[in-house]
């Protein structure tokens, strides 16, 4: 079965084509086949989301994963993310999940609460 | 009453850098800001894509924050946060600025220069006269990713989403993967307001509908949400008949636009320009008023905050010159027009006295080109072109014309010849 998807690599935004055997098609510079290739294989996600922290001025601690994850697994990054309740102070990259969702990624706080 | 060299008012990213650039230069300077926390809109903003200009990385809003909070902290800038500004006056040529905070009450400082760096607002629903009721779950879509982000609360679980520039986009993926149904996305254009690359991750990546051509006809509802209708529109943007599409939801959320956030400063007047809704400013960022600047989303609308900081960085230098008085009166002006392919450029005007200095202009193209040329002319000659592959009004072009290019006799035209 054929698959179309647009290319992210550059502003062009090709309309690349790719079949069974991994054939890409529609692009106009090499780069599109290594992305269309990866889109197809093993497509891979930066998740970015909050936690609950109680601190006297925010409600939700910013997190990221650490590296891109497999797409499949973004919603089990999110159930495990409904599990955490933090204190301050947190400094920004500090791991807050280790290995999450088995992904070898971890989830790292994206800013500093002190307080 | 305190007094400072530079006054800078708002402390998001065009703060932060204007005010730590400032001092750095020696400036004596005093940084307001209305929320408890200094960073404005990029502690909301916690999706990555920021920085690859300005700090050659990808980081997260909140993480390009830290590093401008970082910097700030460290410098010799008066900060002053839950801090807001009452009002403006100038007297003697300086400026009294009348504060209110809790840990202070009110107060007046006095500065030789202002720098507004005070933000966007968003365009609501009256501002584009959105049809039907008004019930409760209507909001703008950076309202509700404050509401999400920050405070902790959905605002809703079946949503649809008016407008396709990249807050919108953003907000569709964050929304979905808290566990709400988004229904759909409406642009009025033929073509989507954001990046591709938000349009492939945000929506394509979570089978969410995208309706180009497409506008919120009805809005249903007697207390809560209760449904939306859009439709298809034409060329001149009327709706087609019998093109109508229902959509239950509880929440409908604009993604329309921003507005520079300049409302109120009082005594203080100053020229706005009606196609940027921002002030007009010479190449020092200097305002019509004598020793007010403006940077940031304060003077226009950016699409990445790098600009934001490197717009800010270049006010700040000029305002400390000003200061410091090295910027010559502005005795002799020169006015830059643009050609009707071009949405607007900034600066509006030119200081004919200080044009040994490099001029960097701002601006939007009107259409989308596979390529085309920049041409600074003075009296029909071309001065200087600049090509440039992949123009997009979404996406805003920087032009720097090197001191002494400008001459002060006549007005500068800024022509886009573009081709597909």
């Amino acid at each position: 079965m054929k698959k179309e998807l647009i290319c992210i690599v550059c502003p062009v935004g090709c309309h690349l084509t790719v079949d069974e055997a991994l054939n890409v098609s529609g692009n106009r510079c090499k780069r599109g086949i290594p992305y269309a290739k990866k889109e197809m294989t093993n497509p891979e996600r930066q998740i970015t989301s909050t936690v609950r922290i109680h601190s006297e001025v925010f409600n939700r601690l910013s997190v990221k994963t650490s590296a891109p994850i497999p797409k499949a697994k973004r919603f089990d990054i999110m159930r495990a993310l409904d599990e955490i309740d933090l204190t301050p102070p947190v400094e920004t990259g500090d791991v807050i999940i280790e290995n999450v969702a088995g992904t070898d990624a971890d989830i790292v706080a994206s800013r500093r609460i002190e307080k | 009453m305190k007094h400072f060299d530079i006054a800078v008012i708002g402390g998001g990213a065009g703060g932060l850098a204007a005010a730590e650039k400032a001092d750095r230069l020696g400036m004596d300077v005093v940084l307001l800001e209305r929320e408890p926390f200094l960073g404005g809109i990029l502690n909301q903003c916690i999706h990555h894509g920021f920085g690859l200009h300005h700090y050659k990385e990808e980081l997260t809003g909140p993480e390009y924050a830290m590093r401008a909070i970082d910097d700030i902290e460290r410098s010799g800038v008066t900060i002053k946060t839950d801090t807001t500004a009452l009002d403006y006056k100038k007297l003697g040529g300086r400026f009294t600025i009348r504060y209110t905070n809790a840990e202070e009450g009110e107060r007046t400082i006095e500065a030789n220069a202002v720098i507004l760096t005070s933000g966007s607002y968003e365009r609501t629903a009256g501002g584009i006269r959105l049809p039907g009721e008004r019930p409760k779950g209507v909001h703008t879509a950076g309202k509700a990713q404050r509401y999400l982000n920050i405070e902790g609360y959905m605002v809703g679980r079946k949503v649809f989403i008016l407008g396709s520039g990249d807050i919108g986009l953003i907000m569709a993926r964050r929304l979905t993967l808290e566990g709400a149904e988004v229904k759909g996305v409406a642009e009025i254009k033929p073509h989507p307001g954001g990046l591709t690359r938000n349009v492939v991750q945000c929506l394509h990546d979570f089978d969410i509908p995208l309706y180009l051509s497409h506008t919120v006809t009805d809005v249903r509802g007697d207390e809560n949400l209760e449904g939306i209708t859009i439709a298809e529109v034409d060329d001149a943007m009327q709706v087609k008949e019998a093109t109508e599409k229902h959509f239950e939801v509880d929440t409908l959320l604009l993604s329309v636009g921003l507005i520079p956030d300049i409302a109120t400063l009082g005594d203080v007047h100053y020229a706005i320009d009606p196609r940027t809704n921002g002030a007009i400013v010479d190449q020092t960022y200097q305002t019509t008023q004598d020793g007010l600047f403006a940077a940031g989303n304060a003077l226009h609308i950016h699409d990445l905050v790098d600009f934001v900081t490197e717009e800010s960085l270049r006010a700040a230098l000029q305002a400390a010159a000003y200061v410091k008085g090295e910027v010559p009166p502005r005795e002799k002006q020169v006015d830059v027009v643009t050609g009707e392919t071009i949405s607007y450029a900034l600066p509006q005007r030119l200081n004919g006295d200080y044009l040994d200095k490099s001029v960097t202009f701002s601006l939007r193209s009107r259409h989308a080109y596979e390529k085309g040329t920049f041409l600074i002319k003075q009296r029909g000659e071309t001065i200087e072109r600049f090509k440039r592959r992949f123009i997009n009004p979404a996406e805003m072009e920087h032009l720097v014309v090197e001191g002494g290019r400008i001459a002060r006799g006549s007005g500068v035209e800024i022509i886009l010849e573009g081709s597909s």
